[in-house]
């Protein structure tokens, strides 16, 4: 534990002089780690303390390894693998998994596609089987209607959740806006339609013999199993899977905006909306943690800076929102805003930019600082309490272990936010926030089919 | 922030987990790996492993007791993580709004934290934010809820703040005015969203507007304008006292240690004398077949949503309802999502369910299709809805079964989780052993129940039909597969007037 977080509990501890309360006990993961002949790495995490388990396997592959015209493949072959494997037949997957008590889904981003099966334990070898089976022998069973299939669902996926909701374009176009077109982060990971039309049974056997093998994957088992056991059955499951070679690693492009990138579009919606993007250094890298700083200062919770003042003494504003989304290559940061009626997205960006500026020229109160750690320093609790699904202890382990190679990186990410002072805030509001290098995204009602 | 969730495209949006499932306290057996195996053994792929021995049930205790005022106090002790969460859980929701006054609950528990004691609405925030804390209200039909959850290291700091705002709200109008526009904005983006819209325009078809159902939780533009201060506090004595009030509490404590935090904080705490019950209305019979349609021009998709008034969380039909919707459109497997999704691919997902209150809810079949196979889709789900009439396979019906039944622990797992099922056992009146029973009632479940409890909610041919889309493309598909008669309805119909 650094000194500044134990200053901050100090001043906790305070106003119940009475009785001191403990210093929040050290997060600790225990795990054990192997590899396997074929080159596929494991974590084992037990936690006994509801009788589940969860298996979680990365593949260190997503939409950023996509080819000319083919956006949008790596989540449509993320649909693929539930459609089952050498020895399981389509339908199968979730069948069996939902016999046993199961559940089960996945999930892809820019630089990694993710799968998780949670079972009652005494289903662990079921859930093992199905794992390593679409992991070995997934072409067997592979046709091109099945990739028919699934690209209607996927182009429905894209229709619900961007085509057909409010406002929902503007995230595709920021990345467009952010990234020059020979950055992979400039598509979007659901796709252009056309090129979700374009891909072929073809385009599944090279991308599966590619990125999918077992050098390219992590398996974190966690939950309700004892370790010998459990890794007996991931040899067996798994030790049949034959190796691949690992894809070369990505190279990490740089880029910069020059000047403000803006744009105007239409929705049909009742209110405009303004949206504001920068680029900002890739995750846990410095100035990352120090971002996330900063959007909780701008635009967390009532006392902060934007919400105090465009939603609760101006009240201008119906929402704002701040956030640095991190990835691997590059992050961007956001800041988002919807006007009330009668009033406009210029009268908005007019006090963004002066809070903007305020904080890059003085540093933060200290309170402000501190309340911002101690929330992050929370959800690192609220975080150990799920194992399995997105964002569950088994997901973290991987994402730990795909980031920095060690899955209980716990501490040392905590430990970024406890090191930050009030001057590191300004300085990186200063150094990452420019407002001549940004992206102005603003969403407009379209009049004429406004209901 | 973190990258967990970031740019996250699920493979599917259909529910993990159905809201209405109530969950039982289980452990399974320590799980039994008898064989010994080794790294060389081949795998037998020719068939799916099988699973070991079934779960034996174990309750953990809920411990029961009492502040000096009367006000009952639940704990389950959870001491894997240093946290805990404590909701104080009023025994009055929506429903009890009074006639004209729809939205008076909602409101109520959402100005609890703009001011209370001596705390303005800033500082009740500044405060929990500072300790790393969530403190949150919420109201559902038939609860008002403050739920507050803290690093357990400072709950003792909390619980005052919580305290405050839970018995000494002060209703500042200032906040008012600001919650009222707030909620008025709200309620005109909702008329941009097509699943809103045909929720908001569901309720209202099935329970019209003298019934409190058929009006959203927050209330109409028109009744959020009336609300005054007074209105808000009269709500609010009425319905926050001891004797309509449970205190639960489940984390990182013992009993020894929280319970004199707990008597400080609400040990003193008097309320009004208690009111009478609000009973709702019974709601109308479910009258022939009718297609409402809601124009969305140039929406990519159309908002399928179909049913009738279904059942209240006291029916005896429970268990055999819960593996009925799983089978029809609870679980990924499911008929309507194997139909509409897996074979046609109309859709993202499709899904069902029986949404059940104090009064009997709604049951409804759903789907967001694209917009040139709206007619299509929906012949897919009349066919489902025909055939689960019939007889389900045995197979299938023992996969249901097992999927609602075995998954049954990890409902448990958070202390989010456990306040959960703990609040429906309290306000729905759970028997004591309702959880200790849970898996053998699923298990008990035949296909005859099955058959029997979908003739009688299903009913096909008496359901309201609500499509939100592109009228002008899918009006004359609709027309043509004759349903009933079709009511074109206007969003201004569904929200009323624009606020």
């Amino acid at each position: 534990m650094t000194r500044a977080a134990f200053l901050v509990l100090l001043a906790l501890a305070a106003p119940t002089a009475a009785q001191t309360p403990a210093a929040p006990p050290k997060i600790e993961l225990r795990y054990t780690q192997f590899t396997l002949p074929n080159g596929l790495r494991v974590i084992l995490h037990e936690d006994h303390s509801v009788p589940m388990v969860s298996v979680n396997m990365w593949y260190h592959v997503g939409s950023a390894r996509e080819l000319p015209r083919r956006t949008g493949f790596a989540h449509l072959f993320e649909h693929l693998m539930f459609m089952g494997s050498g020895h399981v037949k389509p339908g199968e997957f979730d069948e069996w998994l939902e016999a046993s008590g199961g559940d089960n889904n996945g999930s892809t981003e820019n630089d990694r596609t993710n799968y998780w099966i949670t079972v009652p334990a005494n289903s662990l070898e079921l859930a093992l089987f199905l794992e390593s089976d679409r992991m070995g022998y997934l072409l067997d069973s592979m046709t091109p209607k099945t990739v028919d299939a699934q690209r209607d669902v996927v182009k429905n996926e894209r229709r619900q959740s961007y085509e057909n909701r409010p406002y929902g374009m503007a995230e595709i176009l920021i990345g467009e806006m952010l990234y020059p077109e020979s950055h992979p982060y400039h598509w979007p990971v659901i796709g252009y339609m056309d090129d979700l039309t374009a891909a072929s049974y073809d385009d599944v056997v090279a991308f599966f013999k590619k990125y999918y093998g077992p050098s390219n994957a992590s398996l974190v088992v966690a939950g309700d199993l004892e370790g010998g056991a459990a890794r007996a059955l991931i040899e067996k499951y798994f030790g049949d899977v034959k190796p691949a070679e690992a894809p070369d690693p990505m190279t990490i492009p740089g880029v910069a905006l020059k000047g403000v990138q803006k744009k105007t579009i239409t929705d049909r919606v009742q209110l405009p909306r303004l949206y504001l993007a920068w680029l900002t250094p890739r995750h846990f890298s410095p100035g990352d943690a120090a971002l996330d700083v900063v959007a909780d200062i701008l635009a967390g919770g009532k006392n902060s800076r934007l919400f105090k003042r465009l939603v609760y003494d101006m009240q201008i504003a119906q929402d704002v929102s701040a956030s640095q989304g991190s990835q691997a290559l590059s992050s961007s940061f956001q800041i988002v805003a919807t006007p009330q009626p009668g009033h406009t997205v210029a009268e908005l960006q007019k006090v963004i930019d002066e809070e903007i500026r305020r904080l890059q020229h003085e540093p933060p109160t200290s309170h402000e600082l501190e309340r911002s750690v101690n929330q992050i320093e929370s959800s690192f609790y609220n975080r150990m309490e799920r194992v399995g699904g997105f964002g569950g202890k088994a997901d973290q382990l991987n994402a730990y272990y795909t980031a920095t190679g060690d899955p209980d990186w716990f501490n040392e990410d905590l430990a970024r936010y406890r090191a930050l002072s009030v001057g590191d805030i300004s300085a990186t509001a200063w150094q990452f926030l420019p407002l001549d290098r940004r992206v102005e995204l603003i969403v407009e009602p379209d009049q004429s089919k406004k209901p | 922030m973190s990258e967990f969730g970031v740019g996250v495209r699920c493979r599917s949006s259909v529910s993990e987990f159905d809201s209405l499932m109530k969950t039982a306290f289980l452990v399974l057996a320590p799980a039994l790996f008898a064989m010994t195996l080794t790294a060389q053994q081949a795998p037998d792929r020719s068939r799916p492993p099988q699973p070991g021995p079934p779960p034996a049930l174990h309750l953990p205790s809920i411990q029961k007791l009492k502040l000096s005022n009367g006000l009952p106090v639940w704990i389950v002790e959870l001491h894997e993580v240093p946290v805990a969460q404590v909701n104080l859980v009023v025994f009055s929701g929506t429903a009890n709004d009074p006639p004209g006054k729809y939205g008076a609950a909602s409101l109520a528990a959402a100005m609890l934290e703009e001011g209370a004691g001596s705390r303005s609405a800033l500082q009740i925030a500044d405060a929990v934010d500072y300790l790393g804390a969530d403190l949150g209200t919420a109201t559902t039909s038939d609860l008002s809820a403050i739920r507050l959850h803290v690093p357990v290291a400072r709950l003792a700091d909390a619980l005052p703040i919580m305290a405050d705002v839970a018995l000494r709200p002060t209703f500042p109008k200032d906040e008012l005015e600001r919650q009222r526009q707030q909620r008025l904005t709200g309620l005109l983006q909702g008329r941009d969203d097509p699943p809103t819209i045909s929720s908001v325009a569901f309720s209202r078809i099935l329970y019209g507007k003298g019934h409190r159902y058929g009006t959203p939780q927050m209330g109409t533009a028109e009744t959020i304008k009336t609300f005054t201060s007074d209105d808000l506090r009269g709500f609010y004595t009425a319905a926050f006292r001891p004797g309509n009030a449970v205190l639960l509490a489940v984390g990182d404590i013992t009993a020894a240690q929280a319970m004199p935090l707990f008597e400080k904080s609400f040990g003193a705490w008097k309320g009004a004398a208690a009111g009478a019950p609000e009973t709702l209305p019974a709601a109308a019979e479910p009258p022939a077949r009718t297609v409402y349609l809601i124009d969305k021009p140039g929406a990519a998709q159309s908002q399928i949503r179909i049913g009738r008034v279904g059942v209240p969380r006291s029916t005896a039909d429970f268990f055999p309802i819960q593996v009925l919707n799983t089978i029809l459109g609870g679980s990924f497997s499911s008929r309507l999502n194997n139909n509409l999704r897996e074979v046609h691919g109309y859709t993202y997902g499709a899904a069902s369910s029986f949404d059940m209150r104090a009064g009997a809810g709604p049951f409804s079949a759903s789907a967001g299709v694209q917009t040139d196979k709206t007619s299509d889709a929906l012949k897919e789900f009349f066919i489902e809805l025909n055939a689960i009439l019939k007889p389900v396979p045995a197979d299938e019906l023992a996969r249901a079964k097992n999927y609602v039944a075995l998954r049954f622990p990890g409902a448990f797992e958070t202390t989010s989780d456990i306040s959960r099922r703990l609040e429906d056992a309290l306000v729905y009146k759970l028997p004591d052993d309702y959880f200790a029973k849970y898996v053998q009632n699923i298990q008990a479940v035949t296909a005859a129940d099955v058959q029997r409890v979908a003739q009688k909610y299903v009913t096909p041919d008496h359901v309201a039909v609500v499509v939100v889309g592109d009228q002008k493309v899918i009006e004359p598909g609709i027309r043509a597969l004759n349903l009933g008669p079709v009511t074109v309805m206007t969003i201004d119909e569904v929200f009323g007037p624009k606020p």
